[in-house]
């Protein structure tokens, strides 16, 4: 049980958190035709997207009403109008995501009602879906972006069960949360199908910023769910919702069409895709393939190999909730060490986290937290960069934005195999650092009365102290 | 908000703007005030402009007063280099809660000046406005105020909160803050007849440093560079130097202008892009300085720099020259790179096909039209779809242009450079010139671009599949049909010999040479050259075989 504690300081230094509004659009994303549309300054949406083109390397739909000052103090009905109108007749999206940001909140837009007289001044918008979700930049963060947004999608786009409530058992609905990538979902998606089951991935990041290159140039997502795919959601047999913060979603689906769901907070590491396995095989009624029966037993071969360098490790990490309780977890079930935990809002799975203290912080903190404790690796998102480079550690870079390496759309940690890799690459993190940078000399183990211990090479337990200059 | 709406007014009103200059007293009146589109804007705010401007002053903590949005989700994004502090790559922020926005934001700002001078005592620190605290009315330039009293130490309000406009004038707002709070408050060490301002200059990859050594040795000295690679102290001297070169003329003009105005230091518009526009610049420079008192024989020093310099690149980018010929560019870019990068190019001996003049004045178009010829193709406004077929009919064979159009290029499988500030390599001065044609070289001549191009084997199948008219199954049945279309497949396109004549004039002659098939057959040889090749070395058939 981890002690949850919130920030006191007035001046947040290197923020770890991002803001609910990219992180709404970042949902909308994943609908195939899609534009997400941000309510608010252009500002707000110019930065989202560099954000997003720097991580992805690819061409990311975003647009802005465009919010000015006398706009703000007159109301925004009219920047949204606009906005809608030349989206549509510019674009031709198939279905628009509108997120509020911190301007139009404050001054009070009611987007709801507007989105309501929109669309009875203009009959041409009949068929557009247009999902509105409030996301307000002065509260939450990233992730709570994203999970509001894909509740409202459910919410607004599924369709309740029909006349005769058939169901197809072979159909399932995934509903991953945003800290999974393009390749997990591609990874998870042959698992499922593996299963002999169908599964729809609401949002499809997968299918819009895996990387693929389009035949024909477009103005917005360049696939992802369909529209018509998230309609038809109510006549799966199951739902599967990957990480906490997609609870939500799958609970609402649930009341809305009576699909049963079950909650999967982690898939990574050997237990929960233990846990996952069977119950796809449960509810497919199939024997667990061959196929991952072996990489079962590669993960284990690879957990064998990594404990050595793994395990006795002192871990910091800043990530937001689901993936810092997902990576944290695994990692201390190899034997590391979380002394130092940082996340960037609230959440039910963190006090549940296997360490002492979870900070919502910033990477100040996490920088001065991984210092004192003497953390041996440095897991965050890639402003991390400049924290491990003055603390002189191993870096790994995980979560959004990742903006200085190539292929973060493509970086897994699902699945026994996504697992396997992801051992293998903090591992040899670990060991070319200590390659680089702990050599034993003749005087390491030396203790001179007086002098502190020098311990350049520290055993697997980290029993040795360690001072970082 | 009156005064900001005041300083707004004031900087639309900029008499050294060309664009500005060219309007009718009514439409002047109006301001720049050019309305941005909701649905089809892009581009940052005017708290994006100003933070762009003054984040490469190194040394100065940058607070953002708003909520998480405006530095969480942009900090440490940009290139600008440092030979010194790194403080400018630390985030700070009020991080406002909702809290913060029912009671007001300015006790928390007050708090955070606090904390960072406890933790960095930076020796000053800007402290940004965002549109959030703006609307709340969080009054920053009195908390500023009141903050520089009880720390004795600069803090410094940057009022541009983002909805008051474009990035450019985010730019302009940030030129003000540095006139009316730095510049002038303090005193260089010591002055040298030799000492220049450089304004608008970013050192984005460090390409001020390409330019610096030159610099350096005409005994030309920095006095401040506002803002790459800036310092704080430097600026707030700045205005005890003797000449400013404007180097962005888009974006600080009314800073160089009210500098002129009232510290007299005289400025002009240059570049670093290109040989010709380093030579020139340099020229200018050193002209400035003599005519403020500086020794004369700084000119012909200059001169002798120059032509060396010249020299150099020259001949490191002659060889290149045949190597680019025939070779056509397109170039999305905003102001003053509209046409100092087609100088560039053309030094470089390609063609351009087009430039964007969206953001250039009248002025900035006519050296386009002087480059380019009087039918230069200037471009308003491309929309991604038109630069997208553009590539893929290949009307071009590169494109540069900012990072925000890459994919465009990139999907089409088409070269493309970044010109603009994402950029990972300097292109400044003359060894920048030399390094852009590097990069030029490398990238169209990459052989990726071929093999991407290529489609899939199966989709190539599947096309030939199509022209033949028949369904694949009835291929694989019959082995003598299969060997009939193979053989009617065209092999000279230009003068349709199909592959049946070719391989039956092959092997009753017992051609070894491609002239030779030329010569026996009907083809004319130059776009069946490499399959006639293909088929001179592969084995024969195995119908062929089966009938001999």
């Amino acid at each position: 049980m981890a002690i949850v504690t919130a920030p006191t300081k007035a001046c947040a230094v290197n923020p770890l958190k991002m803001s609910q509004p990219i992180g709404g659009a970042f949902a909308f994303m994943g609908l195939r035709g899609a534009m997400p549309l941000l309510h608010g300054s252009q500002g707000c949406t110019s930065f989202g997207l560099t954000l997003f083109v720097r991580h992805f390397k690819e061409a990311v739909p975003l647009q802005t009403t465009a919010m000015s000052e006398v706009a703000t103090v007159l109301g925004g009905y009219e920047n949204l109008e606009q906005a809608i109108l030349n989206i549509y007749s510019r674009a031709k999206p198939k279905i628009v995501g509108i997120c509020s940001t911190g301007v139009t909140e404050t001054n009070g837009d009611d987007v709801d009602a507007y989105l309501k007289l929109i669309r009875g001044k203009h009959p041409q918008l009949a068929n557009l879906p247009l999902v509105y979700v409030s996301t307000p930049d002065f509260k939450g963060a990233f992730q709570d972006g994203w999970e509001k947004a894909v509740e409202r999608i459910v919410d607004v786009l599924v369709e309740g069960p029909g006349a005769n409530g058939l169901r197809d058992p072979s159909k399932v609905n995934v509903l991953p949360g945003c800290h999974l990538t393009p390749g997990d979902l591609d990874e998870l998606r042959v698992i499922v199908e593996d299963f002999g089951l169908c599964p729809s991935f609401l949002p499809d990041l997968a299918g819009s910023l895996d990387g693929h290159i389009p035949d024909e140039f477009t103005p917005t997502t360049i696939g992802g769910i369909g529209v018509d795919e998230i309609a038809s959601m109510g006549r799966a047999g199951w739902t599967i919702a990957i990480g906490a913060q997609m609870q939500r979603a799958a609970e609402v689906m649930q009341v809305k069409t009576g699909v049963p769901f079950r909650v999967f907070e982690r898939l990574c590491g050997l237990g929960p895709n233990d846990e996952f396995m069977m119950f796809l095989s449960e509810i497919s009624g199939r024997p667990i393939p061959l196929k991952y029966r072996r990489q079962r037993g590669q993960l284990a071969d690879a957990m064998l190999d990594a404990h050595f360098h793994v395990g006795g490790r002192k871990i910091a990490i800043g990530a937001e909730p689901d993936l810092l309780f997902d990576l944290s977890g695994m990692l201390h079930d190899m034997g590391a060490q979380v002394t130092a935990a940082v996340t960037t809002t609230q959440s039910e799975v963190i006090e549940r986290i296997k360490t002492k203290e979870v900070l919502i912080g910033d990477l100040e903190d996490l920088e001065a937290l991984a210092k004192t404790n003497h953390c041996d690796l440095l897991i965050t998102h890639s402003h991390g960069r400049q924290a491990a480079a003055r603390l002189k550690l191993p870096f790994y870079r995980t979560g959004f934005p990742m903006f200085d390496r190539l292929g973060a759309g493509h970086q897994l940690s699902v699945g026994y195999r996504g697992t396997r890799n992801l051992i293998f690459e903090i591992a040899n993190l670990v060991i070319a650092h200590r390659e680089e940078n702990d050599q034993p000399t003749p005087d390491t183990w030396r203790t001179a009365a007086g002098l502190p211990r020098c311990s350049g090479n520290r055993s697997s337990t980290g029993a040795a102290g360690r001072s970082i200059a | 908000m009156s005064s900001l709406a005041a300083t707004v007014r004031n900087i639309f009103n900029e008499p050294g703007c060309a664009k500005n200059g060219s309007k009718s007293e009514a439409e002047r009146k109006n301001g720049c005030t050019k309305q941005l589109q909701p649905g089809s804007a892009a581009g940052g705010c005017a708290f994006d402009g100003a933070k762009v401007a003054l984040q490469p002053f190194t040394d100065v903590a940058h607070l953002v007063h708003g909520p998480i949005a405006c530095e969480g989700n942009s900090w440490d994004n940009r290139g600008a280099a440092s030979s010194g502090s790194n403080l400018w790559r630390t985030a700070f922020t009020t991080d406002l809660s909702e809290t913060d926005i029912v009671f007001g934001g300015e006790k928390r700002l007050c708090k955070a000046i606090k904390e960072i001078i406890d933790k960095c005592d930076p020796p000053a620190i800007f402290v940004y406005q965002t549109c959030i605290p703006a609307m709340i009315g969080d009054d920053i330039n009195a908390v500023c105020k009141a903050a520089s009293q009880r720390f004795t130490k600069p803090v410094i309000p940057i009022n541009s909160p983002g909805f008051v406009g474009s990035k450019n004038l985010g730019n302009k707002l940030a030129g003000e803050a540095l006139l009316d709070y730095v510049i002038g408050t303090q005193e260089p060490d010591y002055t040298t007849p030799y000492d220049i301002n450089l304004i608008g200059e970013y050192n984005l990859s460090g390409e001020l440093w390409q330019v610096k050594p030159l610099l350096d040795e005409l005994g030309v000295r920095i006095l401040s560079c506002i803002s790459g690679d800036g310092k704080y102290r430097e600026v707030a001297s700045s205005h005890r130097a003797r000449a400013a070169m404007l180097v962005c003329s888009k974006s600080m003009i009314n800073l160089a202008r009210k500098m002129e105005q009232r510290y007299g230091i005289p400025f002009f518009e240059g570049s670093f892009y290109g040989i010709q526009d380093s030579s020139k610049s340099l020229r200018q420079l050193a002209r400035l300085l003599v005519e403020r008192g500086a020794p004369t024989d700084l000119l012909g020093r200059t001169e002798a720099v120059i032509e060396r310099e010249e020299a150099r690149a020259w001949a490191t980018i002659e060889p290149y020259k045949p190597r680019f010929e025939g070779k056509k560019a397109l170039l999305i870019t905003g102001g003053v790179k509209s046409w100092s990068v087609v100088a560039a190019l053309q030094e470089a001996g390609l063609e351009l096909v087009g430039t964007s003049v969206k953001k250039s004045t009248t002025k900035d178009k006519e050296r386009i039209k002087e480059l380019m010829g009087r039918d230069a193709h200037m471009i308003e406004d491309m929309t991604p779809r038109e630069m997208y077929k553009m590539l893929k009919d290949a009307e071009a064979d590169i494109m540069l242009s900012g990072g925000k159009s890459q994919f465009v290029a990139l999907k089409a499988a088409m070269p493309w450079l970044d010109i603009n500030q994402e950029r990972c390599h300097a292109y400044m001065g003359y060894v920048g010139m030399v390094k852009l044609v590097e990069e030029i070289d490398k990238s169209l001549s990459n052989p990726m671009w071929e093999q991407l191009r290529r489609p899939a084997p199966w989709e190539t199948l599947a096309k030939a599949v199509e022209q033949m008219q028949s369904p694949l199954a009835a291929i694989a049945c019959d082995p003598a049909f299969a060997e009939t279309t193979r053989h009617a497949r065209k092999n000279c396109v230009c003068n349709t010999v199909d592959l049946g004549t070719f391989e039956d004039a092959i092997y009753a002659h017992g051609l070894r040479s491609v002239a030779a098939v030329r010569e026996h057959t009907n083809a004319v040889g130059d776009c069946c050259q490499r399959r006639t090749e293909g088929i001179l070395v592969s084995e024969p058939s195995a119908m062929r075989q089966a009938a001999e």
